[in-house]
Formats: C-alpha cells, structure tokens, sequence
C-alpha cells in the first residue's frame, strides 16, 4: 500500500470519528422532511437537509463531504424550530462545518477561508476590523478578480467613513491566551 | 432603566448608524447605558464554523466582564447575531455546571469567571416590552403619520430561542410603529432569512432570498430592520436584485432605532441617516 492511499484511509477514519457527536445529534431523526420544507436555501441544494440527516445516520461521509448542502446553511433555525422530534439541527450543521474547516477540505474553500479570515482578524484585535477581515480573505483566496467583486460597495461603505483602508496589522492580541487555551483544551480533547 | 451595552464589532464599523441611533433613541426616552468595559467580539457566524468551543469562549469572556462589572444584571445587545452567541452562552451556563467549569478553566488565565448571572436582552426586546408602545407614544412630537413601515425581525433575535416574540410570526414591532403614528405594512416575510453571510460567498443564493423579501415590501416607504447582517443585505445590493428580478428593488431600509428616534424628534443628522445605503428621495419627502 502507498503511503498517500494509507493517508487517505487515515483521513477518512478521522471524519467517522468526528462524525458520531453529530449522529448521536440526530439519532431520533424520523426523517419527516419537516426541515427541508423549512430551510429558505434548500432550493439551491444539491440533497435536501432530510437526506442529509439519513446520510449522517448511515455514515455516508463521501456523500456528506461531496454535497454542498450542509455549507448553504445560514444558520435561520427554523429546522430546529420546526423539527418534531426537538433536534438541534443547526447546531449540528456547525459540526459539519468544523469537520470541512479542520480538514481543509477544498469544495468549501470559499466559506472556511471567509471564516478563518474573520476570526484571524478578531484574534489579531480582539474585534473584526472589517476591511482587514476581507482583505485577508482575498489574500487567502489568490484571485486577483474577487476584490473587484466587493469594489462598488467598498467604496460606498468608504464614502460614508464606516470602513477604512487596512493593511493586516499586528496588534495587541488581547485574546491570544483565550485562543491558545481553547487550541489547547481541543488537542487534549 | 438602566443596561449594560454591548455594541459588537459591526456597530464600530459598517453599522455605526445603528450604535449612534441606539444611543440616541434610549436616551431620548430615559434608558441609561452603560457600556461594557474591554469588550471583545462575540464570534460572529464565523466561530461556530470553525471551533465549537471557541464558538462559546469567545461570548463567554463578554458575559464574565458583564459579571465583574455588576452582579446581575441586563446586557442589551442591538445586533442579532451577537445576541444569539451570547444567549446561547447565558442558557448553557445556567443549565450545566460542567460546561461553566469548562468555560472557567479558560477565563481563569484572565482571571474572570462566569456565574451565570447576566441576562442577555435583545434591543428589540428591551424597546419593546420593557420600554414598550405607550411609554414611546408619549415621548413622539413628530408623528410619521402617512408613512407605511414593513417590520423585519430576520431570524436570530427570534429563533432559536422563543424570548420575547413568536419565531414564526413575529409582531412585536407592530405596536412600535403604530406609536410613531406610521402604518405597519401587511406582509410574512418579517421572519424569514437574508441569507447573512451568503451574500459573501454565494451571493447567488442570498440574492434570491433577498429578492423575495424586497419585492414583497413593495407597498411601504421603508423597511425597519433590528440587525446589522440583515440591514446590510437589504440595502447594499438593491441594484443587484432590482437586475435579477427584472423590476426595480429600490426601497428604503433604516434601523428601527433610527425610526423611533426621528418620530421622538431626533434629526436626520442625530440618527445619522446619511450614513444609510438605502434611503429614498420620497422617503425624505415625506418625512414631516
């Protein structure tokens, strides 16, 4: 066996672990689609929400992480509010974007480099500096065409004084101890 | 009255207008702020993403200084998705035991704590049960009589948490237009998303969501919002949406502070509706 094949097998071993928290969430799931009649994104999924839960309970990680469906919730809660059987649906979406954030996976790219930017920023300050978050953003992304997606309302946002030109800054770090513990506490489990 | 404030990261930035109005509207109606020393971001929709348990440190050092600086008391928070890390926080901590130690074995580097003690409170629902309709109604001179308002809650002030305000049909701001002398604009699209942070990263999906929203306020000069993501969405990228739906989107969107604040006799320049993205010529006009 390669080495990269073993790799692989590892890395997917990895994700059933980090899978069962989140079955375990949904494990009373009846599979009602009470959550996919409720989810305002559910018309630009490629599975509805109620197949993504059967296919959480089957352990079917090649499919979850190959979906874009899980990333095109905006956290609105009305699954949870609705679901009859009280699960934390939302909730357990988080995990699923903690699993694609941890594993670097790259079909979600767009969104875990946007929150990474954005924490990187509340870490380097304290507080998100807006123009700083994106422009870490477009510094991760490598596109030299998506700043010019954000050019006209940038521009309007620096009009009226709200956001300033920043170049990524270090600071001081206020937080730095909150997040080196919480790394800490995560890595010991 | 009197409140512990926790702006939030937006209202220093691209929501200024909203922490300006906020401060100015309470304190025209005698609610006294006092804001949060040393306070820190919450974790936004991005924490969660990436970290669990930095999803609820982050909130949790803002409610241990809410702690340190009064034993118990009302944090009022005007930005929703603020309020709900922040809710979460306060419910996790009153329930478990475990999960406070956990939290504390964090803060403790700092020297904080959490007790469980503060009471995380949505300005929405501080304006409107605390505060409430009369008490405003009393304080208008300048009545917005002939305007028509479209109330939009969005979704994290109201879900998942029920506080203040049925989550799937919402009306708890009705009464507050209706003291401004304004009329409530009938429609069902005051709960449902914006699309937050979609607008970012799959503009094509949150522009749909936002297109339903501002085709069905056609009818009302102006939509109150109660949120930064929400008002950002509804108002920057009106062009884009006018384009996509093949009809013109164009609809002023004010925060719901600034509102309040111009029928109590506030001026455009206190509530800084200069600094909107969406504000109509008719609007203006019509302003009294």
């Amino acid at each position: 066996m390669s080495t990269a094949l073993a790799e692989t097998e590892e890395t997917v071993e990895k994700r059933a672990d980090d899978l069962a928290p989140v079955q375990e969430m949904v494990l009373a799931c009846i599979q009602c689609g009470t959550c996919t009649g409720s989810c305002p994104n559910a018309f630009a999924m490629d599975r509805t929400p109620r197949q993504m839960w059967r296919l959480v309970l089957t352990g079917r990680k090649e499919a979850i992480f190959s979906s874009q469906t899980f990333s095109l919730c905006s956290a609105c809660y009305q699954c949870t509010l609705r679901c009859p059987r009280g699960l934390p649906l939302t909730e357990a979406i988080g995990r699923l974007k903690q699993i694609a954030a941890k594993e670097r996976l790259p079909r979600y790219k767009k969104s875990t480099r946007f929150y990474e930017s954005f924490i990187s920023s509340v870490r380097r300050h304290g507080k998100v500096r807006e123009m700083e978050f994106m422009t870490l953003y477009f510094l991760s992304m490598k596109n030299p065409f998506l700043p010019l997606k954000f050019s006209s309302l940038g521009v309007r946002l620096m009009g009226r004084g709200k956001v300033s030109l920043q170049v990524p800054s270090r600071g001081k770090r206020p937080l730095e101890y909150l997040f080196k513990k919480v790394e800490e506490m995560e890595a010991d489990g | 009255m009197k409140y512990l404030y926790y702006p939030g990261c937006s209202l220093e930035g691209t929501a200024a207008e909203y922490d300006i109005s906020t401060r100015a509207f309470l304190e025209a109606a005698g609610v006294e702020l006092t804001e949060l020393e040393d306070w820190t971001c919450c974790g936004a929709s991005a924490a969660e993403a990436v970290s669990e348990l930095l999803s609820y440190a982050l909130p949790a050092r803002n409610l241990a200084l809410a702690e340190k600086m009064s034993q118990d008391s009302d944090l009022l928070v005007p930005c929703s998705a603020c309020y709900l890390n922040l809710k979460k926080v306060e419910v996790k901590a009153k329930e478990k035991a475990a999960f406070r130690e956990k939290i504390n074995r964090i803060l403790a580097e700092e020297d904080l704590l959490i007790r469980g003690k503060t009471r995380v409170r949505h300005l929405l629902d501080v304006v409107s049960r605390d505060l409430g309709a009369e008490r405003i109604k009393k304080h208008v001179t300048r009545s917005l009589e002939g305007l028509t308002i479209a109330p939009y809650y969005g979704c994290q002030c109201l879900r998942p948490y029920r506080v203040f305000d049925d989550p799937e049909a919402p009306q708890s701001m009705a009464p507050l237009i209706e003291a401004t002398g304004a009329a409530v604009h009938p429609w069902d699209m005051g709960a449902r998303c914006c699309g937050a942070s979609h607008m970012s990263t799959k503009q094509e999906v949150a522009l749909e969501l936002v297109g339903a929203i501002l085709k069905a306020a056609r009818g009302a000069d102006a939509v109150a919002t109660v949120c930064p993501m929400c008002q950002m969405n509804l108002e920057a990228y009106q062009a884009k949406v006018s384009e996509n739906i093949g009809e013109a989107a164009n609809i002023t969107i004010v925060y719901l502070p600034q509102l309040l604040g111009l029928a109590m006799g506030l001026s455009e320049k206190d509530v800084r509706l200069d600094l909107n993205l969406a504000v109509d010529p008719a609007f203006r006009t019509k302003l009294p």
